[in-house]
Parts: structure tokens; C-alpha cells; sequence
């Protein structure tokens, strides 16, 4: 890990003192055990405050639309699939950014690893650790990090670090599962689930796809969904949320990471994306050249949803 | 000074609440899913006292995330509207940590002060707080350096504090006096009470300072304009995670629900991290940036309600410190702005 936040100090500290970018998001040391967090550092010799472990959970990629200045950031494979995806969506100017690629071999979830030594509390963590309490770290993965198939930057300037071997699994396989409950239980799952929400919009704030000027819940005139938890409203939100960001979603978790709550936002997203995949072929974010499904028409499109004969 | 002190042994515990549960409507610490929350309860057995801290405050007791201020008819020319009743009487807020009593009494002035809001006062005036002191707070917690502490009884009618095999209950006003008649409670004696000081030292030596001037409340307004609050605020999401967990956060939004010719008018929260909480009609927005935003809320806490309410808006509860998805501290941020006062 050490060495890895070497290399990607020593990336920033070359960007910089070149004057190839004017900022290094990246992530540093947060203000609590297993917490890190995003950073920007704009002076050479601040690059010392950038680390790379297994907490860097935040997607960076969502400080990148409306930048002004040139910026280079630290991306992970899911980072750079949002990146990808905000370029296709001209949101992001492809000179206007150098990609610092660094393959991830997925975020631990502090909340698993509290949970695993409460009631006692954790006062430094760190990986590749001598400690008291070890855990192993394939078992205490955020969600979306153990579904994840494409660990490596798909996109990326200057790499950290060795690709990491790319996974052979169904990244839709819990979807699946879900799937084959009947619908009033689905239903009844995301209703208990988006019962639970506050509506502090941390979800859509900290996706790095979500990035109307105007959400659709914010407008007033008209007004579509109420300002209200009211279960109807909160539902419209999250459903409508699921359909904005079919076939564009890159999985990064962040929605559900950022969550004060747990609501399982990422079931009604894969949901989405599985439908994608299946009927389109497509996954979002993994290449610059592929047109995405919901901007584009071909005549052999499947619209079997649409009649159903 | 507290009025009174008895002993609760763990064991009369569940028997109190059952009477508790029978005559009142009592709200407590429960087990939702993954988390604690404050909810309405049945039955002592829901009741989760072995907890840090509940994930969301317990303000929505009182003032509700949503909640019908009124509701209207109009049918030939005629209108009608009818007004919630009100809450019942004799209602117990059991268990909450003493940050979040605290915290009460910033809502209290906001919604009791000078012109009181039925809606609140109802729910208040008809509420018992029994508070549980932390004898081992959270490293997130920060309540002595805000004017408070773990062991704190402002804001209570009663403080339970655990001793192990008994908890040592401090009555704070008429209300708390009154629920020390239950038959549960005994007559505490020397040995208690010295435990209890020796807990509450404890619990208040284990907490680390927050090393931000002690005038900073002063010394705000000065830096209004500082170029700090853009690099404080640059990694911030603008999301409602602090100000909706926030016990003392209170801003509200009044609007319509309306279909046809009925209707309600209901408040619910808002948050000046929004973008829409200031935008006017005009177009124009006064905060039109996450630094405007966030700077808002350091202001409203730390230098605004000091000065309009004698009382800071912060009770140094923790849950923006372990909920927000950046990790952005207020403690930092009261450190960096301190050091600013330097500059």
C-alpha cells in the first residue's frame, strides 16, 4: 500500500511542478480510524498528504463536472468508468483532466469491520497490518466492491501500480436471485427499504453521474414529487433516480456508501443496469467510442418491453 | 443543583417502563434494521439502552419530518379547515443521550421563544425527558468542548446514569421528581452517589478536546468574508446528511399538498445545504455555491444563534462527524478557523 501512495505521490508532485494540471483530487487521511477521505492539493509539496489503502471510498469522479481548472485525479476502476461516462456526456473535457489510473482491489466497509470488534472501538487501522484484531479483508468488501468485474482503470493517463488480474464473475448474479422473487415481494423490499430514507439527497449528491443543473425533485414549476417522506414521493424519487441512470450507473457504490440510512439503493439501480445489459448488450463507462443505448437507435433494438405479444 | 437522587436496580427496570408503557405514550431507543432510532414504543422489550447514540435525533418527536399543519376543503363557495388535534397528554422520552436533551432547549427557544409555535410547545409542554448519561462516549463525541457533557442533565427532567448493576436517576425538574414515586426507585446512599461522580469524571477525562479558540463564537463574524471557507467546504457534497441528523438543525419548508378542491399545509424539513433552500422566485440565489452553503451552517451554529439565542447550535453530538459520506469535521473546521483568528 506504502508503495502505491509513494507512486502516486510522486505522479502528483510531477503534474504539478510541471504545471500539467492546477489540482490533485486524490484522497488523505480522514479524522477518525478507517476513515479516508477526498483531498485537493494544488502545491507541490502537499502532494505528501495523498494515500492509497482500502479505504478510499469516495468517487472522485463526482468533483469533475463544472471544474474550471485543469485537474488530474486519482481514479479507481470504477472512477474511471464515471469518467468515461461524463466525457461520452460531454460533462468532461477529455484534455482537461489527466487520469491518475490506480487498480483497486475493492474498499473495506469501516461498518463491517466495527461491527466485526464492537462492542470494542477501533483506534488505528491500517492494511497490511500487526495488530491485535485482523480481519481478512475479501470478507469485509462494500457491496458493490464484491460484484465489482473491472478493477482496473479502464481509462488512465499514467498508471499506478500493476493491473490487477481481471475478475471472471456475473456482476448481476444477487440481481438475478432477487429477480426470481415474485413481484409483490420485490415490492415489498423496496418499499421497506425506501421507507427508511430521509430524503437528504446524499445518494444523487455523491453520484458522479447525477449531475442536472435542476433535479427533477428540486422544480417547482411544476412541481413533479412531493417535498415530503411520504412514501409515494420517496418512492418517485428513488424509482426515477434508478431510470436516470440506466444504462449510465457505473456501480461505484457511492449512492450507497453515502447513505446515512442503509437503504439498499444499488438493488434498484443493478436492477436497471441487468435490464441494460441484457436487452442491450451494454455496460456503462467502458469505452470512450461506444455509443451509449439510451442516446442512440438501431433498428434490431429488442422491444419486447414495449409489446409484449 | 439536582432536586433528587434515587437508585433504579437493572432488574425494576423493565417493570417501571411496563407502567411507563401502560399510562403514557413513550418513546425510546429501538432496533431498526442496522440501526437505533428513537421510536414510539409498545413494550419494555424493545427497548435498546446498551447503544452510542441513536443514527437520527430526537427532534422529529417534536417536530416531525413532515408534519399537517392544516387541512382544507372548499365546496360551493365555502371553506372548511380543520386542525390536527393536538399530542395526548403524559408522553415519555426515555433513554436519549444527553447531547440530544441538551439540544432540546436550542429548539425550545427557536419554537418557544417569543412567538411559540403551537405545534412544537404542544408536543414539548406534554413530554418527560429521562436521559441516559454516556459513561463511555464516542470518539466522535465532543459534547464538553461545546458547553456540555456526557454526564450532562440539561435539558433532562430525569438523568439515569449506569453503575453497573443499578443506574443512579438525577431529577431535574417537577416533572422528572414526579416519576421518582414509582415504585421502582429507591433511596440512593453515599456509595452511589460517589460512583456516579466517579463515573462522570470518567466519562468526561476519556473525551478529547476540540482545540478551537474559546471566543471563536465572537470571532466569526470576522471571517465572514476569509477565503478559508472555500477550501473547507470544496470536498463537501451539499447533501442534508448534517443538518437533517443535527438535534438543534430546525429550518422547515411550508408547502401545499393539494388534489382537487382538499388539500393539506404541511411542514417539512429543509436544509440550508440545498441549493433551493435560498433560491428566490427571480432566479437569483444569494448562496449560489457550496462555500455560501456551508458557510451558513458554521455561521448559523456558531456565531448567529449565540448571539440571537445565548446558545450555541451545535451540542457536539457527532452524527455529522461519523454520517458525512467526505468525512468533512466540524471539529477540523472549528480548529481551521481558530487558527484564521491567528492570522
Amino acid at each position: 500500500m506504502q508503495q502505491l501512495t509513494d507512486e502516486i505521490r510522486a505522479i502528483a508532485r510531477k503534474l504539478l511542478r510541471d504545471k500539467q494540471v492546477d489540482v490533485v483530487i486524490g484522497f488523505e487521511r480522514g479524522s477518525m480510524p478507517l476513515r479516508r477521505r477526498p483531498c485537493f492539493v494544488r502545491k507541490e509539496e502537499d502532494a505528501d498528504r495523498l494515500v492509497w489503502d482500502g479505504w478510499c471510498e469516495n468517487t472522485l469522479a463526482t468533483y469533475l463536472p463544472k471544474r474550471k481548472e485543469k485537474a488530474a485525479i486519482v481514479a479507481k476502476g470504477c472512477d474511471s468508468r464515471a469518467v468515461v461516462e461524463l466525457i461520452k456526456e460531454k460533462q468532461v473535457q477529455r484534455d482537461q483532466i489527466i487520469v491518475i489510473g490506480v487498480p483497486c482491489r475493492g474498499m473495506i466497509d469501516r461498518a463491517q469491520v466495527e461491527a466485526s470488534v464492537a462492542p470494542a472501538r477501533i483506534a488505528q487501522a491500517e492494511e497490511d497490518p500487526d495488530f491485535e484484531e485482523t480481519l481478512r479483508r475479501t470478507g469485509s468488501l462494500h457491496d458493490c466492491c464484491k460484484t465489482c468485474a473491472h478493477p482496473n482503470p479502464v481509462l488512465y493517463d499514467v498508471l499506478a501500480g500493476e493491473p490487477l488480474p481481471q475478475k471472471v464473475q456475473d456482476p448481476f448474479a444477487d440481481i438475478e436471485a432477487f429477480n426470481t422473487m415474485k413481484p409483490e415481494e420485490r415490492w415489498a423490499y423496496l418499499s421497506r427499504e425506501v421507507e427508511k430514507c430521509i430524503r437528504c439527497y446524499a445518494c444523487r449528491n455523491a453520484c458522479p453521474l447525477c449531475y442536472c443543473p435542476e433535479c427533477f425533485v428540486d422544480a417547482s414549476l411544476p412541481q413533479w414529487v412531493g417535498k415530503s417522506v411520504d412514501a409515494s414521493d420517496t418512492m418517485i424519487f428513488h424509482l426515477m433516480r434508478a431510470y436516470h441512470l440506466a444504462g449510465r450507473c457505473v456501480s461505484c457504490g457511492a449512492c450507497e456508501r453515502a447513505c446515512p440510512v442503509g437503504v439498499d439503493i444499488g438493488k434498484l439501480n443493478r436492477m436497471l443496469l441487468k435490464e441494460v445489459r441484457d436487452l442491450f448488450g451494454y455496460e456503462a463507462g467502458l469505452g470512450l467510442d461506444e455509443k451509449s443505448p439510451m442516446a442512440t437507435f438501431r433498428l434490431d433494438d429488442p422491444e419486447s418491453f414495449i409489446v409484449n405479444p | 443543583m439536582p432536586f433528587i437522587s434515587k437508585i433504579l436496580k437493572k432488574e425494576r427496570l423493565s417493570g417501571f417502563l411496563e407502567r411507563l408503557v401502560r399510562d403514557r405514550q413513550v418513546f425510546a431507543p429501538v432496533k431498526k434494521g442496522e440501526v437505533i432510532l428513537i421510536r414510539e414504543i409498545d413494550s419494555p422489550s424493545q427497548v435498546i439502552l446498551e447503544y452510542r447514540n441513536a443514527k437520527e435525533s430526537p427532534k422529529s418527536v417534536f417536530f416531525p419530518q413532515r408534519e399537517t399543519l392544516f387541512r382544507y376543503r372548499a365546496e360551493k363557495g365555502k371553506a372548511e379547515v380543520d386542525v390536527p388535534s393536538g399530542a395526548g397528554k403524559g408522553r415519555v422520552l426515555f433513554g436519549i443521550r444527553p447531547c440530544d436533551a441538551r439540544g432540546l432547549l436550542l429548539l425550545d427557544k427557536v419554537f418557544g421563544g417569543g412567538s411559540s409555535d403551537p405545534y412544537y410547545t404542544d408536543k414539548r409542554s406534554s413530554m418527560v425527558v429521562v436521559s441516559l448519561g454516556c459513561v463511555d462516549p464516542n470518539p466522535s463525541c465532543f459534547c464538553l468542548s461545546m458547553g456540555g457533557g456526557p454526564c450532562s442533565a440539561e435539558g433532562s427532567d430525569l438523568l439515569l446514569l449506569d453503575l453497573g448493576d443499578r443506574y443512579i436517576a438525577q431529577a431535574e425538574s417537577e416533572k422528572g421528581v414526579a416519576l421518582l414515586e414509582d415504585q421502582a426507585f429507591e433511596k440512593s446512599d453515599e456509595k452511589s452517589l460517589s460512583l456516579a461522580e466517579k463515573t462522570r469524571k470518567q466519562a468526561e477525562a476519556s473525551m478529547q478536546p476540540v482545540a478551537k479558540k474559546a471566543n471563536l463564537e465572537q470571532e466569526l463574524e470576522r471571517l465572514f468574508s476569509d477565503p478559508v471557507w472555500k477550501d473547507l467546504a470544496e470536498s463537501c457534497l451539499s447533501c442534508g446528511i448534517c443538518t437533517y441528523l443535527c438535534p438543534t438543525c430546525h429550518c422547515f419548508d411550508l408547502c401545499d399538498e393539494a388534489s382537487g378542491q382538499a388539500g393539506e399545509r404541511i411542514r417539512v424539513w429543509d436544509s440550508c445545504q440545498f441549493p433551493l433552500f435560498t433560491q428566490q422566485a427571480s432566479g437569483f440565489n444569494p448562496r449560489p455555491t457550496v462555500k455560501e452553503r456551508f458557510r451558513q451552517r458554521i455561521m448559523h451554529k456558531l456565531s448567529y444563534l449565540p448571539k440571537s439565542q445565548s446558545m450555541t447550535g451545535c451540542v457536539g453530538c457527532g452524527r455529522c462527524v461519523t454520517e458525512c459520506p467526505v468525512n468533512l469535521d466540524i471539529r477540523e473546521v472549528m480548529v481551521s478557523l481558530s487558527e484564521g483568528n491567528e492570522r
